[in-house]
């Protein structure tokens, strides 16, 4: 399977076994998503489970909220993360409280899904990595997959989580890992070990880490896209680098980045959001408290620059082979 | 171009004004008050665009002489309007107890609802128990007609030991879900699409129960107003839509938030759902419309808009001093009266009630508030240092504490022991 149809396959699954999920959004019912992620969906499970919404933000997720206290377990969608800001309010003041303002009495056990990052040409509105806006939420989850087989297995947990969870979805490699050579043909996921995915139920735990690569030179955390650039970065370079795919933002897997870094003694942060103030900025300080004596190097933050996502300097601005080699040699070189 | 602009008359900002500020002399004699009993009440089952003139006018029931007339009068016997009289009664009773509380610093804040006592007392008797509210921190009548225990809500009001909320939220936000009362949150109007969603939830399952939610004119100008309206007539939810127009938002009087245009029943009109305008004072007419809206609503006809046209006689909360914007003679002069005299006049007109059933009444209210208030404190008040353990702060965030809040719970635990606190 790509990432769509793995995505596509948690949602089936869970809405086989629980009556109460359901599926919303703009463009997610008869049509099936402007990316196909529901496509099948209200045809299998009727309109009442899986329908089209008017194009307000604001409504899907204040009307998922409502339908979570009811006793429904839904999964909106908002068609791109660059569109999630009319809904912040929802999110960061009803979701994410919801369960502590009212001591229990009432959850929302709701899974946003939503397409994020750049690589495809998006300009600004279709290539944002918000994530770090809502790992400052308390009460949120934050998940990024980074494969077929993860998006299916964490998307399946993250529905069964009580607690709301944002899913993010790189919509770059929804087809396809992508090394950040967008001058080279296109792959798509089948020759990828990952992309063998069961079609029944099987989970990947909120809160794990995955270590794609261990090595022993510097660790490098990274999630979604730029899992895949980082990896053939080092290939490339040949850097014995130990790569770590977060899988999930909030709760993090601090255990296995702590004792990769007291390991390798490096450490170096991947992500395309901006950098400041970017979850990078967490990261770096969680490392420094925790592996200080272990450190021999600076910590390294290879970002998007703090600059609105551009359209035709895409290349430019986003962090691919070049960049995370220049880091690798700057944080080997001492 | 410029010399053609030269021409032109020069374009003026228009920044609406209340027409009374302090020290003028409040009279609202310009206000439309339609007769008892004028406004027709269509069938149930009409569409909503065939009685659009129900959004501009009032429906009023209780007349200048205490009689209940017209077709919206709902009958009810002299039990159940008792029984309405007393949750109005008792809420006034709470809310000045608890105001008195707060100036006394047992408490940090507090909100009255004096005035508006029908529009949540009403309301909630006409819909079945179990039908969820979605309040704005107005409405604590509902949770009084429900028959909540008054010592949970001082409980919560005193974030003292027995709190349900375990001290975490500002006074009056309280959370009851077996009261069918949903948690109340600081964010204005964000309930609005949320009961949209718990009612689209029930037509989705095939049950029988309906939402209703509440929000001032104020509140009407929020984004989630608009997506609220949407869904609703979108999926046709069963769904009643209330706002509590009181003239006022905080200092703002309504013509901010759209008034001096049109009323705010009127709203529902453009999105196609039923719209009507009450008379917020007259508990029959809050009754009527309700129990119309809910059954519309179970019949699967949609959503109903039902402006409450009222007034808020008191400021907007504890930290609120409306002699500041207002005139001070507005409460006296509103035309529309107090909602519980009002129907106080209407039972006594009936030959159920007198003065001295109503003194006795009062006086009970108040001892049970009072009564409530002593077990309340027996709890603890703030100020009195915390009353829950300090590390259930982090409880509650998640359905499970996860390794990060653990870890600052066991580093504030240690900061105490090291301070020696």
């Amino acid at each position: 399977m790509n990432m769509i149809q793995a995505i596509n396959s948690a949602m089936d699954v869970m809405m086989e076994r629980d009556p109460n999920m359901v599926v919303m959004g703009e463009d997610v019912g008869y049509f099936g998503g402007v990316f196909r992620a529901t496509a099948g969906l209200q045809a299998k499970y009727g309109k009442t489970r899986a329908f089209d919404t008017p194009i307000t933000e604001i409504g899907i997720i204040g009307v998922a909220i409502g339908m979570g206290a009811y006793g429904l377990r839904p999964v909106p969608e908002i068609q791109f993360a660059d569109y999630i800001y009319p809904a912040l309010d929802q999110l960061v003041s009803e979701a994410a409280r919801l369960r502590y303002r009212s001591n229990g009495d009432f959850t929302a056990p709701i899974t946003v899904r939503s397409p994020y990052g750049g690589g495809i040409f998006g300009g600004q509105t279709h290539s944002q990595s918000p994530e770090g806006i809502f790992t400052h939420v308390s009460g949120i989850k934050t998940v990024i997959p980074s494969t077929p087989y993860d998006a299916k297995g964490l998307l399946i947990a993250a529905i069964e989580d009580n607690d709301p969870v944002l899913f993010l979805e790189p919509k770059r490699i929804y087809n396809g890992p992508f090394d950040g050579h967008y001058d080279r043909p296109a792959r798509n996921w089948t020759a990828h070990p990952a992309s063998e995915v069961p079609a029944g139920h099987y989970r990947v735990e909120l809160g794990k880490a995955a270590t794609v690569r261990a090595g022993e030179a510097v660790t490098i955390l990274c999630y979604g896209t730029m899992v895949h650039v980082v990896a053939s970065t080092v290939e490339e370079l040949g850097i014995d680098a130990e790569i770590i795919d977060l899988r999930t933002l909030v709760p993090l897997d601090i255990d296995a980045i702590e004792a990769s870094v007291k390991k390798t003694g490096r450490c170096m942060i991947v992500h395309e959001a901006t950098r400041t103030s970017g979850f990078g900025a967490e990261l770096t300080a969680l490392v420094q408290e925790r592996c200080f004596y272990h450190l021999e190097a600076p910590i390294e933050r290879v970002t998007g620059f703090d600059t609105p996502y551009p359209h035709s300097l895409e290349w430019a601005y986003f962090p691919g082979p070049v960049r995370i080699g220049e880091a690798l040699k700057k944080i080997l070189k001492d | 171009m410029d010399a053609l602009r030269a021409n032109l008359p020069p374009l003026s900002l228009h920044v609406p004004e209340p027409k009374f500020r302090p020290g003028d002399e409040a009279d609202f004699s310009d206000v439309d008050v339609p007769p008892a009993g004028s406004a027709r009440r269509p069938d149930t089952a009409d569409k909503a665009d065939s009685f659009h003139e129900l959004a501009y006018t009032l429906v009023r029931v209780l007349d200048e002489n205490g009689q209940a007339v017209g077709p919206w009068d709902p009958k009810l016997d002299p039990e159940t309007l008792r029984k309405m009289l007393r949750s109005m009664a008792l809420t006034r009773a709470f809310d000045e107890r608890m105001f008195r509380a707060q100036r006394q610093g047992k408490t940090s804040f507090y909100m009255k609802s004096t005035g508006e006592e029908a529009v949540s007392v009403a309301a909630a008797m006409a819909m079945a128990f179990d039908d969820m509210c979605f309040p704005s921190y107005r409405q604590q009548g509902i949770l009084i007609t429900r028959g909540y225990p008054l010592v949970d809500m001082m409980n919560q009001i005193y974030s003292n030991s027995a709190d349900p909320l375990q001290g975490r939220q500002l006074p009056i936000m309280y959370s009851a879900k077996d009261h069918g009362f949903f948690s109340i949150s600081g964010n204005l109007t964000t309930q609005y699409p949320q009961a949209v969603g718990w009612a689209m939830a029930s037509a989705a399952k095939g049950d029988t129960r309906i939402a209703a939610t509440w929000c001032g004119d104020g509140s009407t100008a929020e984004g989630d107003f608009h997506s609220a309206m949407i869904f609703a007539t979108v999926y046709k939810a069963p769904v009643i839509l209330n706002v509590v127009n009181n003239q006022w938002a905080i200092s703002s009087f309504s013509g901010f938030a759209g008034a001096e245009a049109t009323t705010f029943a009127a709203r529902a009109i453009g999105y196609g759902i039923a719209g009507l305008r009450v008379d917020g004072n007259d508990a029959l007419a809050v009754y009527a419309a309700t129990q119309w809206a809910a059954e519309r609503a179970r019949t699967n006809q949609g959503p109903t808009l039902i402006e409450h046209f009222t007034y808020r006689t008191e400021g907007h909360s504890t930290s609120d001093d409306p002699t500041a914007y207002r005139s001070a003679g507005e409460p006296t002069a509103w035309p529309l009266g107090d909602p519980i005299r009002r129907l106080r006049d209407h039972l006594i007109a009936l030959g159920e009630w007198d003065e001295e059933r109503q003194a006795a009444m009062d006086r009970e209210c108040a001892e049970d508030v009072k009564r409530a208030q002593k077990d309340a404190e027996k709890n603890g008040i703030l100020g009195h240092g915390m009353h829950q353990p300090f590390e259930t702060m982090f409880e509650g965030v998640f359905e499970e504490i996860p390794w990060h809040l653990k870890e600052q719970q066991q580093q504030m635990i240690a900061e105490r022991k090291a301070a020696g606190i």
